[in-house]
């Protein structure tokens, strides 16, 4: 394997992140088919906010899923190597998306920088001199050289090139997009192009700017918070998706038989989630990542790497996550089984003699899907809110994930300061928001689609 | 009804000895002692000698379950799970890692708990129900409308953001109220305004949203429709009709939050410097003190408990056509 010049790297956080949208896309092709579902997404996809909250989400998720492609760059081989035998992989497990931002993430300052900023925040003593200065940054608008006077001139500048590029992209999408014919089904192709455009301004700014200045300034260490920012998102993301998803076939499993089978069973499935649930969700939580905590750090030998470790942990929090909230899926799934149960088709199958496994998988669980999907989007903007506030308690990811909660977490020491350090939390929370937002209006749509009740 | 009540209490049993037998597996199965001393001492350079002294220090170097040097009864209750997890349930939690008794110290915080969390939550019920209110009074309207997005948007935002974001404005921009720390008896109302109004304000987006939908689904019903071809005005409708019909699924969600406000809340109260139970909470959990975080998952899951039993009463004041038997 010589000629590789990285070696790919499958974190399990990425495999169970490509099972999940295996899994969605599998989903997609089998409701194709289905006419009842089709007819559901449908009206999901004429509603106008809900396909402008989908437009947002679809970049978050592109960013997130560019940071899951990890990798190991290769690094030089040694005087002494064969090159056509051995090949050395650096220990630093980078993304896509990393080598997509080499750049915002190589240039590091000292410490502390203000949004846009050519000094450091703070004032230090220079070597040739006996007061106490603003020292220049090492890469924030170098490339102004010694004349500072263009600074305002020069970030207008940048700002309306990379205004009218974003402009421009957008006007080329849209000529495509009329050349192709897109939304002729009565998508909601309007407001898709409408949210658009603030997203590719938004880009555009960020990335002229962003050549020659750090947008959002630097934090504690000298890291650029746009990227800190984009990085949190792969974070968020999993922590609201993969959560469901390890939790959600014991859910179903479970409520499915409490609610079919009916007896002993029921009773002790109910007693297992009525006992889970009645232990305050925080609680639970903290005490199941103290204990995690544990078995982590007296086990070093089974990570590799830090990134394995982290991941690792970020894998068990979500585990976590999904065993104090399966109970109320479960619950919602046993009460709508249990009104199934007496219907005619069931009944029906019941008499021909269908066995029970085959009338669970066959009749009772495509009746449910519907609430499977409903709790996986609405659960999504709460787990992600929640990320942050566990972080913020000290039982959330690792230290070393970038996470909106960490981000939040180290900016908070700074808020005492004064003149205060603002932008790592507002850039955080804006991320935050929008995300959460976007997440919020989707599930909306989705349950106003799916929901029997609600269409009537 | 005290049969009912009883009844509800037996079952309790069950499920407090189903909590009990979890946090004992949680700390003291997955992890065993050493693990959790070689922890607290540092992986690396710990001697044996130490980690048998910190476990003797809490009262961890008894064996699990069943102690086979005591004799009689003492091989059942010379053991962790006695000492530590069943006797829980006669109210003695030990002694935290600073050498305090934990259940005295959780009886000290729940005052400065309580006079945070009551208020948020009769404030936060009151504005949120009248906010809900005023929104179905403008049902379809752009008002109403408007009023959900803002709904959305507000819940939307992280918690954290309303706490730094308040403090900020609040304490250091407009210099109103001290930013944080307590005091007891009257003076304390003035560090209690700033964390209960955000408190209040945090929670209006999504529990308006929640009632709106209850008090939309009401609305639809015959009697609302009866009530309106008698002629009488709608703010009348509202309040008498759908408010009191909307009680029992308004309950179902409340009552059961009333005896948990008890444990406080943990962002608040570290955010605000309020010595409660949810500052207590969060100590333990940094400081790793795994007597505390056990105690508090067991008291936790009792008041809890109770809550849902305080549901069920709930619901023969609100409908007198419930009966529990």
């Amino acid at each position: 394997m010589s000629g590789m010049a990285v070696q790919p790297v499958l974190l399990w956080s990425d495999a169970l992140l490509f099972v999940l949208i295996s899994v969605i896309v599998a989903l997609a092709l089998w409701a194709r088919r289905q006419d009842a579902l089709r007819a559901a997404w449908a009206r999901v996809a004429r509603d106008g906010v809900a396909m402008a909250a989908a437009t947002v989400l679809a970049v978050f998720v592109l960013i997130g899923l560019l940071d899951s492609l990890h990798y190991r760059a290769r690094l030089e081989s040694q005087p002494g190597d064969n090159p056509a035998t051995t090949a050395r992989y650096a220990v630093e497990v980078n993304s896509a998306l990393d080598a997509l931002l080499t750049d915002l993430r190589s240039r590091t300052e000292k410490t502390y920088s203000a949004p846009l900023a050519t000094h450091l925040f703070a004032r230090e003593a220079l070597e040739n001199s006996t007061q106490r200065e603003f020292p220049r940054l090492k890469y924030g608008g170098i490339h102004l050289g010694a004349n500072l006077s263009g600074h305002e001139f020069d970030v207008a500048l940048r700002l309306s090139r990379g205004l009218a590029g974003g402009v421009l992209v957008w006007l080329l999408l849209m000529l495509l997009a009329r050349r192709m014919k897109v939304g002729a089904g009565g998508t909601a192709v309007r407001a898709v192009a409408i949210t658009l455009l603030p997203i590719l301004l938004l880009f555009g700014a960020a990335i002229s700017l962003g050549a020659g200045y750090h947008v959002f300034g630097t934090d504690k260490v000298g890291q650029d918070v746009l990227y800190l920012s984009l990085k949190s998102i792969r974070t968020g993301l999993l922590i609201g998706t993969l959560t469901t998803l390890v939790m959600l076939p014991a859910a179903v499993a479970l409520g499915i038989l409490a609610g079919y089978v009916g007896g002993w069973v029921d009773d002790l499935i109910q007693y297992l989630y009525t006992t889970l649930s009645s232990i305050p969700g925080v609680l639970l939580i903290a005490a199941a990542v103290l204990m995690m905590q544990v078995v982590i750090d007296t086990h070093p030998d089974w990570f590799a790497t830090s990134a394995e470790r982290a991941d690792a942990r970020l894998l068990a929090l979500c585990l976590i996550l999904g065993m104090t909230s399966w109970t109320g899926v479960a619950r919602l799934l046993r009460g709508e089984t249990l009104k199934l149960r007496e219907l005619e088709f069931v009944q029906a199958a019941q008499a021909f003699g269908v066995g029970s496994f085959a009338i669970m998988r066959r009749h009772i669980l495509p009746n449910l899907m519907h609430i499977v999907l409903i709790s996986l989007v609405m659960d999504f903007s709460g787990l992600v809110l929640a990320e942050a506030v566990l972080s913020y308690v000290g039982v959330g990811v690792d230290p070393t994930t970038i996470s909106f909660g960490t981000m939040i977490n180290t900016a908070r020491m700074e808020l005492a300061r004064e003149p205060m350090v603002w932008w790592s939390l507002v850039a955080a929370f804006s991320f935050m928001f929008t995300l959460v937002l976007a997440a919020n209006l989707f599930a909306d749509a989705v349950r106003d689609a799916f929901d029997p009740r609600s269409s009537a | 009804m005290l049969a009912y009540i009883i009844r509800r209490l037996l079952y309790a049993i069950p499920i407090l000895i189903g909590v009990n037998l979890f946090t004992f597996a949680l700390f003291f199965v997955v992890n065993t002692p050493d693990d959790m001393a070689r922890m607290q001492l540092g992986v690396k350079r710990v001697t044996p000698e130490a980690i048998q002294k910190w476990k003797a220090e809490r009262g961890y170097d008894k064996p699990l379950v069943w102690n086979a040097a005591a004799a009689g009864s003492a091989a059942l209750t010379d053991t962790i799970f006695f000492s530590k997890s069943v006797r829980m349930f006669a109210g003695d939690f030990g002694r935290a890692d600073d050498g305090r008794d934990i259940a005295r110290e959780i009886g000290d915080r729940m005052g400065p708990s309580l006079a945070i969390a009551l208020p948020t939550f009769v404030l936060g019920l009151f504005v949120a129900i009248s906010f809900a209110l005023l929104l179905v009074f403008f049902r379809a309207t752009t008002l109403d409308f408007a009023g959900v997005v803002l709904c959305v948007a507000m819940m939307s935002i992280s918690g954290l953001f309303y706490i730094i974001g308040g403090q900020w404005l609040v304490s250091k921009v407009w210099h109103l109220v001290p930013i944080s720390g307590y005091s007891g008896g009257l003076d304390a109302a003035k560090f209690l305004i700033l964390p209960v109004i955000i408190g209040v304000f945090g929670g209006i987006g999504s529990s308006a949203r929640w009632y709106r939908t209850i008090f939309l689904e009401e609305i639809g019903r015959d009697y609302v429709r009866t009530a309106r071809a008698k002629g009488l005005p709608e703010r009348v409708v509202l309040f008498r009709h759908v408010l009191r019909n909307a009680m029992i699924p308004i309950l179902t969600g409340v009552v059961v939050v009333i005896p948990t406000l008890f444990m406080g809340s943990l962002l608040t109260e570290s955010f605000f410097g309020v010595p409660g139970l949810g500052s207590y909470t969060i100590d333990a959990i940094n400081a790793q003190d795994f007597a505390v975080v056990r105690s508090m998952v067991f008291i936790g899951s009792v008041l809890y408990i109770v809550g849902l039993l305080l549901t069920d009463l709930s619901y023969t004041l609100a409908d007198p056509r419930v009966r529990l038997q």
